[in-house]
């Protein structure tokens, strides 16, 4: 009785997104596009800054600096100049953001009579292209430095960068993209289709029936689950063939994780549900509660360690901070249960607390 | 809230179809407030089975909130009421499926064809697909919706919606009806064929329920409660009503009792 009953309610969702084209397809170019912004956008590799240089030393070794300086990607050289007293101007026009000023004396120096010291500056009003310019820079004139048979460090750093060797940010930025897109997009489907039936008094002609609320409750969430993991397939295999992310773990995993994921997302649009009235409001709250904590603090952008510990505290109520860590670790690192566990425990425990929230306060306003 | 008004305990002139056995719907005292406000004031009133029984009164009146009451759809604050002889509280899932309900919205699937509306609310009952194919049918004839099967439902003028409304409402056989002012967004025409069908209805046994501020429509009910500020100010046939009053029409009453 109770089974023959939900059938006609699944039914009836799976005719509504089916019929509904043009939101269908939204559904699938929205992520789409929001990869295709983050994606390049959100490129945490400077490439092209804008660089002036001042060579005052005029000399074959200063001349082969510059040119490893121009030979890579990260600068383009634009200006050249011969007065050092120039270098503000530059920097105000905006003409530049960095400089290198090498200074006259440069092949006395390299040839042991005092420290070789080349002036590199560096625009701070963005101080992440600063920091990078800077880095960059030093890096080849050290170099540089280092050919020339001077300037030996007493211990040599070599560096190593695990997993994503060529720290392509795409890697690390597109399963963030992943985690955003499927929160939002759980709680927004879930929440605006259940104002939508409270708005035109469906919900209520429902309600009157000999439906149960839980049925009411599956009736919309396996349609929309459905849905969800659909689309998640899509953007991940997108963001695979696109961005050349590596698929490195278990693809039975990660869809695990994201059938789980995306029941707390579902399970975040009910409760907002309960909360609105209004298709409108459903999906401005659903937008500002899944986005911006998702962005802000869920190790999205910026490090959940770096975090200050009341934020700490937050970000583990927040679902996407356990996804990301499962969909970077088995993405990137080829993770498994035995390594991801802890956040697989972490995210379960937070889908439960959703969910049971959320069927609790549902029941409650009927 | 005027103490002209009068007060519930005086006791009305009787219904005029005897409550047989268990009636249809049956409440003592019912009250229901929102914060300060006492939307329906304790009400007391008993339906008969195949009744018209028609809820009189102005926006705010307390009509709503009442037939929620009796629907579940709202839990009294107090006072005490039985559906079919079931109790509102304790035995709503019961009540759900005896009852029909169709509020003044038509709440249908607009994205739905009309025949998929009706067989999604005949699932919603737990009908059987051959019995809600049956009842399909039934109505299509009863209600002339041959026509319109194939039509999506948002495209289709506020009359025939109306039809549906009914239709959905109606499909798995409720022994009462609850209308919430059904007619409030159709023409005349379609009010008159609309009760038409409501009288068919009733002299089939179905007990209907109904709310409604237009006083003509009134005058098809079997029995009549007028309320106001929460209360239930007269409560008779609209023959006995204009009676008592000495008044030509039930709209005359009405003002008189509401107005003062």
């Amino acid at each position: 009785m109770s089974h023959s009953r939900l059938t006609p309610l699944v039914h009836k969702e799976f005719i509504h997104i089916f019929r509904d084209r043009r939101s269908l397809a939204i559904l699938f170019i929205m992520p789409v596009l929001m990869m295709f912004v983050f994606g390049y956008a959100i490129d945490m590799d400077v490439k092209n800054i804008r660089l002036g240089i001042c060579d005052l030393s005029r000399t074959p070794q200063s001349r082969a600096l510059i040119r490893s300086v121009a030979a890579s990607p990260y600068f383009a050289v634009k200006v050249r100049y011969t007065d050092p007293r120039q270098t503000e101007d530059l920097f105000a026009s905006r003409a530049i953001r960095a400089a290198i000023i090498i200074p006259r004396n440069l092949v006395r120096h390299l040839s042991g009579a005092g420290n070789p010291a080349v002036a590199v500056i560096a625009d701070g009003t963005d101080a992440n292209t600063a920091t990078l310019a800077q880095n960059y820079l030093e890096s080849l004139l050290r170099q540089q430095a280092l050919a020339a048979g001077t300037g030996t460090l007493p211990v040599t750093v070599k560096t190593r960068i695990l997993y994503n060797p060529d720290m392509i940010s795409s890697h690390f930025v597109v399963p963030g993209i992943v985690a955003l897109l499927l929160i939002m997009i759980g709680a927004l489907l879930t929440s605006v289709t259940i104002a939508r039936e409270k708005e035109t008094g469906t919900m209520e002609q429902i309600l009157v029936s000999p439906i149960q609320p839980h049925e009411v409750v599956l009736g919309k969430a396996i349609p929309y689950l459905v849905l969800a993991f659909g689309i998640a397939v899509f953007i991940i295999g997108f963001g695979c063939v696109w961005f050349s992310v590596p698929m490195l773990g278990s693809w039975t995993y990660l869809m695990t994780a994201c059938l789980v994921y995306l029941s707390t997302a579902l399970a975040i649009g009910l409760l907002i549900s309960t909360l609105v009235a209004t298709q409108q409001v459903a999906m401005m709250l659903s937008l500002v509660t899944t986005l911006l904590p998702s962005v802000m603090l869920s190790g999205f952008v910026f490090p959940v360690a770096s975090m200050p510990l009341p934020l700490r505290v937050i970000s583990q109520v927040i679902p996407a901070t356990h996804f990301l860590v499962i969909i970077r670790g088995i993405m990137l690192k080829g993770n498994g249960p035995a390594e991801l566990w802890p956040s697989v425990l972490a995210m379960l425990a937070v889908g439960v607390l959703f969910i049971s929230v959320a069927i609790r306060r549902f029941r409650l306003k009927l | 809230m005027t103490d002209d008004i009068l007060s519930p305990d005086q006791k009305l002139t009787p219904a005029k179809p005897k409550p047989s056995r268990a009636a249809a719907v049956s409440v003592q005292d019912l009250t229901r407030t929102f914060g300060d406000f006492v939307a329906v004031d304790h009400v007391s009133f008993d339906v008969a089975r195949g009744e018209i029984f028609g809820f009189l009164g102005a926006n705010g009146a307390g009509k709503t909130t009442t037939i929620k009451m009796l629907t579940g759809l709202l839990a009294p604050t107090s006072g005490t009421g039985t559906v079919d002889g079931l109790d509102i509280v304790r035995r709503r899932k019961t009540i759900r499926t005896r009852i029909g309900y169709m509020s003044q919205r038509f709440s249908l699937y607009d994205e739905l064809k009309v025949r998929e509306n009706l067989s999604f609310f005949g699932g919603v009952y737990g009908l059987s697909r051959s019995r809600v194919a049956q009842r399909v049918a039934d109505l299509e004839e009863m209600l002339n919706l041959s026509a319109l099967m194939g039509r999506m439902t948002g495209s289709l003028p506020p009359g025939n919606k109306q039809r549906l409304a009914l239709a959905c409402a109606i499909l798995h056989e409720p022994s009462i009806l609850f209308l919430d002012e059904p007619t409030g967004a159709v023409d005349p025409i379609a009010r008159r064929y609309f009760w038409d069908l409501i009288s068919e209805l009733a002299g089939t046994g179905t007990t209907v329920f109904v709310t409604t501020h237009y006083m003509d429509e009134a005058e098809y009910c079997h029995r009549l409660s007028i309320m106001y500020a929460g209360r239930i100010v007269e409560i008779s046939s609209p023959a006995d009503i204009k009676q008592k009053y000495n008044m030509t029409s039930v709209e005359d009453v009405f003002i008189h009792l509401v107005d003062r």
